[in-house]
């Protein structure tokens, strides 16, 4: 072997051993920031080593490729607001599987260019497989983006046939594959299902409602990996392969946990449940007699306190309250009342979401706590405040059977003496159902936008 | 099924292993930096991007260097993007001051 291949080799295994550093070093928030700039240093040497190694043809066009990259990505990375981080990471996913279709064909074409052509059956299968799922995850990505940033509705959106529609394209797509592998000089199968594949992902993505959004741009978040991993099959790279099943590995955990923080499986989510709800509660719907307060009376409930436990949902994000949040968690503690937060797994639009905002706004993350972690201490707890969160607190999870969200685990606000919570309105959440704990004699409702109000509420407790 | 076959899917196999022993263990507070995080890793198709470029061969069609450019753009999005932005994230998780 040639010294350059060997030195490429051993310098793309140091760089698979960045990343996984990289990643054990997430494990703590004390680490993650030097294990996030080890994986980069590990990319820095796999992309100096591949430009060394392959020689100086066609420098322009990877130096303009390199040059835009960069421009856009640093750009999006500097500007992106802390609440529209879901949008971001559902972006960055798609231009993962882009990538990887992108270089499926452009290898294809090359070969195909050859007098003598190398395209065996591994070959083959691995660009079909890279086209499949690197296009599945670019448009699924894009609605995905689209649903997030509001351009694409975030309802539930359904047609007729849909199921029944899928299942014959992706049907379509493995005869088209079996055609492509047979047959590898034709393009043609090859471009059919770069087009059943971008269909495939709108259709994954356009069924599924705003607050099942964690689940997807998780499992997106693994498509991109898988599709790096099958791009690496395609050029016989291993450093690809073992970067993207990293990718592809996390991806799924993730997936998975916020399914269980749902009470749903996969399926379940991606064919798009909870569909009736809506219209099975407003049926017998009960007449509940609701209390509510004004800032005044509220911030009297939070003086007279010694333990408050705070818990953030999408509401927070959407009023961009974070900072209003911490004002009133430090004003509390200046009156020596002990503040924590509640986390549910599914609160916000992505794993972690509530997290970062609260991070943002410079709440320790020590504060922060999740469900398992803190569903004890709300039966000692004097003031459960609840923030533009609904279904991941409704009591009916845990006893009523017919409700649609009943086994979801939730959080145990209703055990705290008294339940604050702050919402615009008496509307549902993303279930569609009824909220029972708005009925409960311990809770009262404070309405108002969560910034406005936390704000007011904040400066009542200043002033007593 | 050749040799690099057999061994390409070995490291694929243990590399999802590693994966997961690995994130199971990153606690829920850091579940956004790592999403962020692993995008910029999967942007390691940029490897696969550059060489589909540089070793074009002579006489391939303009077609397989435009895609591949492209790639290289969308990649280095992915890279340049995510690291960015997860290092820009892992700067607000602070302690507790005591």
């Amino acid at each position: 072997m040639e010294t350059i291949k060997i030195i490429t080799y051993f310098s793309y295994l140091i760089a698979s051993v960045l990343f996984i550093i990289g990643i054990k070093m997430l494990g703590s928030p004390k680490t993650a920031r030097k294990g996030n700039f080890y994986s980069a240093v590990g990319m820095f040497i796999a992309v100096v080593v591949t430009l060394a190694d392959q020689g100086i043809l066609n420098f322009q066009y990877i130096l303009i490729g390199i040059i835009i990259g960069s421009i856009v990505g640093a750009t999006i990375a500097i500007k992106v607001k802390m609440t529209a981080m879901p949008q971001m990471v559902g972006l960055l996913n798609g231009f993962g599987g882009g990538a990887s279709t992108l270089v499926a064909f452009s290898v294809y074409y090359d070969q195909l260019s050859l007098p003598n052509p190398n395209l065996n059956v591994q070959f083959t299968i691995a660009v079909m497989l890279s086209i499949l799922i690197g296009t599945v995850t670019f448009s699924g990505s894009l609605i995905a983006f689209g649903k997030l940033q509001e351009i694409v509705s975030g309802k539930v959106i359904k047609f007729p046939l849909q199921n029944p529609i899928s299942i014959l394209l992706m049907a379509a797509a493995v005869v088209l594959l079996v055609m492509g592998v047979v047959n590898p000089q034709d393009a043609t199968p090859y471009l059919i299902v770069a087009g059943i594949s971008l269909v495939l992902g709108v259709l994954l993505v356009l069924p599924i409602g705003g607050a099942d959004m964690p689940v997807v741009i998780s499992l997106l978040n693994s498509y991109s990996g898988i599709a790096a991993a099958t791009t690496g099959f395609v050029l016989n790279n291993s450093m690809l392969i073992i970067a993207g099943s990293l990718v592809g590995a996390s991806g799924i955990i993730l997936t998975n946990i916020m399914c269980k923080g749902m009470n749903r499986s996969l399926m379940n989510v991606v064919l798009g449940g909870w569909e009736n709800a809506g219209t099975v509660t407003t049926a017998d719907a009960k007449k509940v007699d609701i209390k509510s307060v004004d800032s005044e009376e509220a911030a009297m409930i939070f003086d007279a306190a010694s333990k408050v436990i705070i818990t953030p949902g999408y509401g927070m994000a959407v009023a961009q309250a974070q900072h209003a949040v911490k004002e009133l968690m430090i004003v509390l503690e200046k009156k020596g009342i002990d503040v924590k937060f509640a986390i549910h797994p599914v609160a916000g639009r992505m794993p972690g979401h509530m997290n970062v905002l609260l991070a943002e706004a410079d709440v320790p993350y020590d504060k922060l706590y999740a469900l398992e972690d803190i569903n004890d201490e709300f039966s000692n707890t004097d003031v459960a405040l609840i923030i533009g969160a609904n279904d991941v607190v409704n009591p009916a999870a845990r006893h009523d059977k017919n409700s649609p969200i009943y086994g979801m685990p939730i959080l145990n606000v209703d055990y705290a003496k008294t339940v604050i919570m702050n919402k615009r309105s008496m509307a549902s959440g993303y279930a569609g159902i009824d909220n029972e704990l708005f009925g409960y004699p311990n809770n009262l409702m404070y309405f108002g936008d969560a910034k406005d109000a936390i704000t007011k509420l904040t400066n009542e407790i200043k002033n007593l | 099924m050749d040799n690099t076959l057999l061994m390409l899917i070995y490291v694929f196999v243990l590399a999802i292993f590693i994966g997961f022993e690995l994130i199971t263990k990153v606690p829920p507070t850091l579940h956004t930096p790592l999403m962020s995080g692993s995008n910029a890793i999967s942007g390691i198709t940029i490897v696969g991007a550059l060489g589909s470029v540089l070793s074009a061969h002579t006489g391939s069609t303009e077609i397989a260097i435009i895609l591949g450019t492209v790639a290289i753009v969308f990649a280095t999005i992915n890279v340049v993007g995510g690291y960015l932005v997860t290092d820009r994230m892992l700067k607000m998780f602070k302690k507790k001051k005591s």
